[in-house]
């Protein structure tokens, strides 16, 4: 009985912090029927707020991609200077609130800033646009190939590399045909949660966007500009929309999360 | 290819993995390194193949200075312990891959890769991926992988240690066929004694970074240099404070001159061979010596008996 007890109780906390809520979103959404929920999502503000989110998504996740499988190879095969730096260095967006990431990029490109100094007077405005909002975003999603590739990485070991440059293959030639094919699993589970950590964000980006309707509002800040406004219906729908994507997000991590730790099963 | 080191000296942290080391191997034969674990030898190994950087000395292919030539221009095959497949390839590909480095013609590819696979017996199982294939056929899959690209140099690294004993026997004897038909100069790492003196023309031992002893095997079976490659290549026993092969002691019943009197403990039967293990009177620590079941019977020998040891003059 005592076991059974905790099972369900645990079932119903989830259910009732986790399922309920989004269940309560859905239900709102739809109360009035399809119709207000398609003229909310293809409303002109709407349409900007995910093009937006959608074109950040696009330009920080392949850069953190590179970054990340770049310096998961330099850390894991010991050609890392300062290795702890870096180690710890990669897990600050972890550790910082995303506000003080939105803030530090806020300091550092405004008029007075180190970068905003050199880009005002050339007249290349950063700071306020998607621009800023696009390397506060790469910033707060960085860590996740990166912690993703290092173990996975160490485990694979150099044997393979070595087999490869015996056989005449060059750095590169081993990295590209041999190393990344072998990792490919970690790979894709990283840019799944560098994707989801891309189109969800609110705090960092906030502070360094403008926050002009149908401007420089990502879908999230759209969603709490709505609830702002007194509009719940455009704030549901968008919602909604966010929660079918981060749904698609979690079905991809599940069909790959079993694969991502072995480096292709050998044994 | 022959090969020439000379004075290599390589070093991780504090421990000297090889100290010094100067050797010669001749090309065309099938040369064995010799020595416990932790010896050197499998450093040495990857010296060679350029997987490895020397501290200090020089290594030469064909007497041209290759120190500073990386592993990829060497021109080598090589066979790793852990066959080091490429697990997300299929076998065809594995075998393949050198050649497509080399941007070798599609067809050349196709041809060169299905005599290989015919080569190592593994015909049938082109479109396998490594993990569906047992040990041995995965070290055989390495081997054609390394011969592919016609290496002028073959080096394997403890390329039998991960097997079962029967499948190693099988691979072994395979090796020295193989190395029969191509002559390719091969070099193979190993730590058991039966398997270097079983197919290599020319046994290095290595040990604590040095080479005790290169040679031919009967040579280094017969006249070790040492005690310690005496005690690595074969079975050995203390007669007189000497280190002799168990095989090489006459036993008699009857006191002769400089004979060790000793009293019989054990006797073993091991089929043909029959093993005894005898006290000697002046308490030194037992001796074994391997006789043949008549020897035994001629002798009449059973535990408790009076015996009288000499140890044979080594052949030579």
């Amino acid at each position: 009985m005592g076991k059974h007890a905790l099972r369900y109780s645990v079932l119903l906390y989830l259910a009732a912090l986790l399922v309920a809520p989004v269940v309560m979103v859905g239900y709102r959404t739809f109360e009035h029927g399809f119709s207000p929920v398609w003229d909310a999502l293809s409303s002109h503000d709407a349409v900007s707020a995910l093009k937006l989110s959608l074109l950040i998504t696009v330009i920080a996740v392949p850069i953190n991609i590179v970054f990340g499988v770049t310096t998961g190879w330099l850390l894991a095969r010991r050609r890392m200077p300062l290795p702890w730096l870096v180690d710890a260095l990669i897990n600050l967006p972890f550790a910082m609130s995303p506000v003080v990431v939105g803030l530090a990029v806020f300091v550092l490109y405004s008029r007075t800033g180190w970068i905003g100094t050199y880009l005002f007077s050339h007249g290349i405005p950063v700071l306020f646009t998607w621009k800023a909002m696009t390397i506060a975003t790469i910033f707060v999603s960085l860590p996740f190939v990166v912690r993703e590739v290092v173990p996975v990485l160490e485990e694979l070991g150099t044997e393979q590399e070595q087999a490869a440059a015996v056989l005449g293959a060059s750095q590169l030639q081993a990295f590209f045909r041999v190393t990344l094919p072998a990792i490919r699993w970690a790979v894709v589970y990283g840019t799944i949660l560098t994707v989801a950590r891309s189109l969800g964000e609110y705090g960092a980006v906030n502070i360094v966007s403008s926050n002009v309707v149908g401007q420089t509002l990502t879908l999230p800040l759209y969603v709490n500009n709505r609830v702002n406004q007194l509009d719940p219906q455009a704030a549901y729908s968008a919602g909604l929309l966010l929660a079918v994507l981060s749904l698609l997000i979690l079905v991809g991590m599940t069909t790959f999360s079993s694969r991502r730790r072995q480096p292709e099963a050998a044994e | 290819m022959s090969i020439t080191v000379r004075d290599v000296s390589k070093s991780f942290g504090d421990f000297h993995a090889l100290v010094d080391v100067s050797v010669d191997i001749e090309a065309g034969h099938l040369t064995a390194v010799l020595g416990p674990s932790g010896g050197g030898k499998s450093t040495l190994l990857r010296i060679i193949a350029g997987l490895e950087t020397a501290d200090r000395g020089h290594v030469e292919i064909d007497g041209v200075d290759v120190t500073n030539v990386p592993a990829r221009q060497r021109g080598i095959g090589f066979v790793f312990q852990h066959y080091a497949a490429f697990t997300h390839m299929t076998v065809w590909e594995n075998v393949a891959f050198g050649l497509k480095i080399q941007k070798a013609p599609k067809d050349r590819i196709k041809t060169r890769v299905a005599e290989l696979l015919s080569l190592v017996h593994l015909d049938g199982f082109a479109s396998r991926y490594p993990a569906e294939l047992s040990g041995g056929q995965r070290q055989r899959m390495a081997l054609a992988r390394a011969l592919a690209v016609e290496p002028g140099l073959l080096l394997l690294d403890e390329p039998f240690g991960a097997l079962d004993v029967k499948v190693r026997q099988e691979l072994r004897d395979w090796l020295r066929r193989l190395h029969d038909e191509v002559h390719t100069t091969t070099i193979f790492v190993t730590h058991d004694q039966e398997e270097a003196m079983e197919i290599a023309d020319r046994i290095i031992v290595v040990n604590h970074g040095r080479i005790e002893q290169a040679g031919r095997p009967e040579e280094l079976y017969d006249r070790p240099a040492n005690d310690f490659v005496m005690g690595f290549l074969g079975p050995v026993t203390r007669l007189g404070g000497q280190l002799v092969r168990p095989h090489d002691i006459q036993v008699s019943t009857k006191a002769t001159a400089g004979a060790q009197h000793a009293t019989l403990e054990r006797v073993v039967s091991l089929g043909f061979e029959t093993r005894i293990v005898a006290a000697p009177a002046d308490g030194a620590e037992p001796v074994t010596v391997q006789l043949t079941r008549n020897q035994v019977h001629e002798l009449d020998l059973g535990v408790g008996s009076d015996v009288y040891l000499t140890a044979l003059a080594r052949a030579s």
